[in-house]
């Protein structure tokens, strides 16, 4: 029997022994797939720079098209300037979620550690660029003019307290939805082994991974539209 | 048995047994994710997203271009269909006015041959009455002198002395009477 955890494990490439911060481990190999991954699609795939696309350059576009008409709709016209910065965000979350639903794979942003990199990375990015573009302005943000004086300083708080949980909540959407998934189809992998169950808990892991391949997109999105709307915030703090 | 044992070691090793929860792979996983989104930020920013980038306007000017065409040449459509019905519009004009203009010519000629035919048959006529008058005069003064004779010859033939001259009276008065 396994364990539904142990799909999370970290494990050394080559041999055994502790993990430094620069052996090359299951999370190297899986993050420089998605890496190839993205090369093939949007670099190999353009290769041809066609007018007419084929279907691969035509499925880069649509990921370029989308993802750039969310910056620009979220964040306006002065946030396209950062559109790669949440399109490397967006390729690495959507590609790291599709890799880790192939079976035997592991998914690097089931991790806490990888999407708190993630999450903290754009909340300290999107604080200093909102400090450094609108200076001690940038704190009109929690001080709502359109609230009754009284209430003001309440809201204040409550708005700090938010800001400081963003990241936090974002890192972890991400990472809980994945591990959840993830650990749920192993706990029905599990049971499958057991004869009077099996073609029930054969049936529950398509369902659930139709529903995680859903989720991988989901969350990926939702990550980088969350990105988006912080980044508003510090390019436009005054709404 | 061996998984369940090293699970255990697993377990032992991280605590609450949730792999996410073991920071020692912590420092592997964070210098792992950061060399991977500084590689994806450079193929992106570097390579893939300006290459799309143009792609996409070179498309979005090919379009507006051909766009762009598609109407010029319907404009020169319509202008040469205009340009045709115009064309069209002159030529009957024109083929109606050179109609006009030679059936006047027609009319004209035809006029002055009438007037002239008209002129040469009444001439004609003319010259027929008087010639037929003439006949006829010339007729009436035979008859009136055969006639005369033959008065004289039956006057004498019936024994009488022949007054020429009462006889041609007679004879003029009942020509004058029967007419």
């Amino acid at each position: 029997m396994f364990h539904p955890l142990d799909q999370f494990i970290v494990k050394p490439l080559f041999g055994e022994g502790p993990i430094a911060w620069y052996t090359p481990t299951n999370v190297t190999l899986w993050m420089s797939i998605a890496v190839l991954c993205i090369f093939l699609l949007l670099v190999v795939g353009s290769r041809g720079r066609a007018i007419v696309p084929t279907r691969v350059q035509s499925v880069g576009e649509l990921i370029y098209g989308f993802v750039y008409k969310m910056v620009e709709d979220v964040t306006g016209h002065e946030g396209v300037k950062y559109f790669p910065y949440i399109m490397t965000l967006f390729l690495f979350i959507l590609f790291a979620n599709f890799l880790g639903l192939l079976p035997m794979s592991f998914t690097t942003t089931s991790h806490i550690a990888v999407t708190a990199v993630l999450g903290f990375g754009v909340f300290f990015a999107v604080t200093i660029l909102g400090f450094v573009l609108n200076g001690p302005a940038f704190l009109a943000m929690f001080w709502m003019k359109e609230a009754p004086l009284v209430l003001r300083p309440v809201i204040a708080i409550i708005e700090v307290i938010s800001y400081f949980v963003r990241p936090v909540s974002h890192s972890i959407r991400l990472a809980g939805n994945i591990m959840a998934g993830h650990a749920v189809i192993k706990v029905f992998a599990g049971f499958a082994a057991i004869t009077l169950i099996s073609p029930v808990s054969i049936l529950a892991i398509t369902a659930i991974y139709g529903l995680e391949v859903l989720v991988a997109g989901i969350q990926a999105y939702v990550f980088t539209i969350l990105t988006c709307v912080y980044l508003k915030d510090a390019l436009h703090p005054h709404h | 048995m061996a998984d369940e044992a090293t699970l255990a070691e697993h377990g032992a090793e991280t605590g609450a047994g949730m792999p996410q929860l073991d920071f020692s792979t912590f420092p592997n996983q964070i210098f792992w994710l950061l060399v991977t989104l500084v590689v994806i930020y450079f193929i992106l920013s570097r390579i893939a997203l300006p290459r799309i980038g143009a792609v996409l306007a070179e498309r979005a000017g090919t379009i507006t271009n051909d766009v762009a065409a598609a109407e010029e040449m319907k404009a020169r459509a319509v202008a040469a269909e205009a340009a045709y019905e115009k064309a069209l519009a002159d030529a009957r004009a024109e083929a109606n006015r050179i109609i006009a203009e030679t059936k006047a010519g027609i009319q004209g000629e035809l006029d002055i041959e009438l007037k002239k035919a008209d002129a040469e048959i009444a001439a004609r006529t003319a010259e027929s009455e008087k010639a037929i008058a003439a006949i006829r005069d010339s007729a009436v003064e035979n008859v009136l002198s055969v006639a005369r004779d033959t008065a004289e010859a039956l006057v004498t033939a019936l024994g009488a002395n022949v007054d020429a001259a009462a006889v041609a009276t007679a004879v003029s008065a009942r020509m004058k009477g029967d007419a």
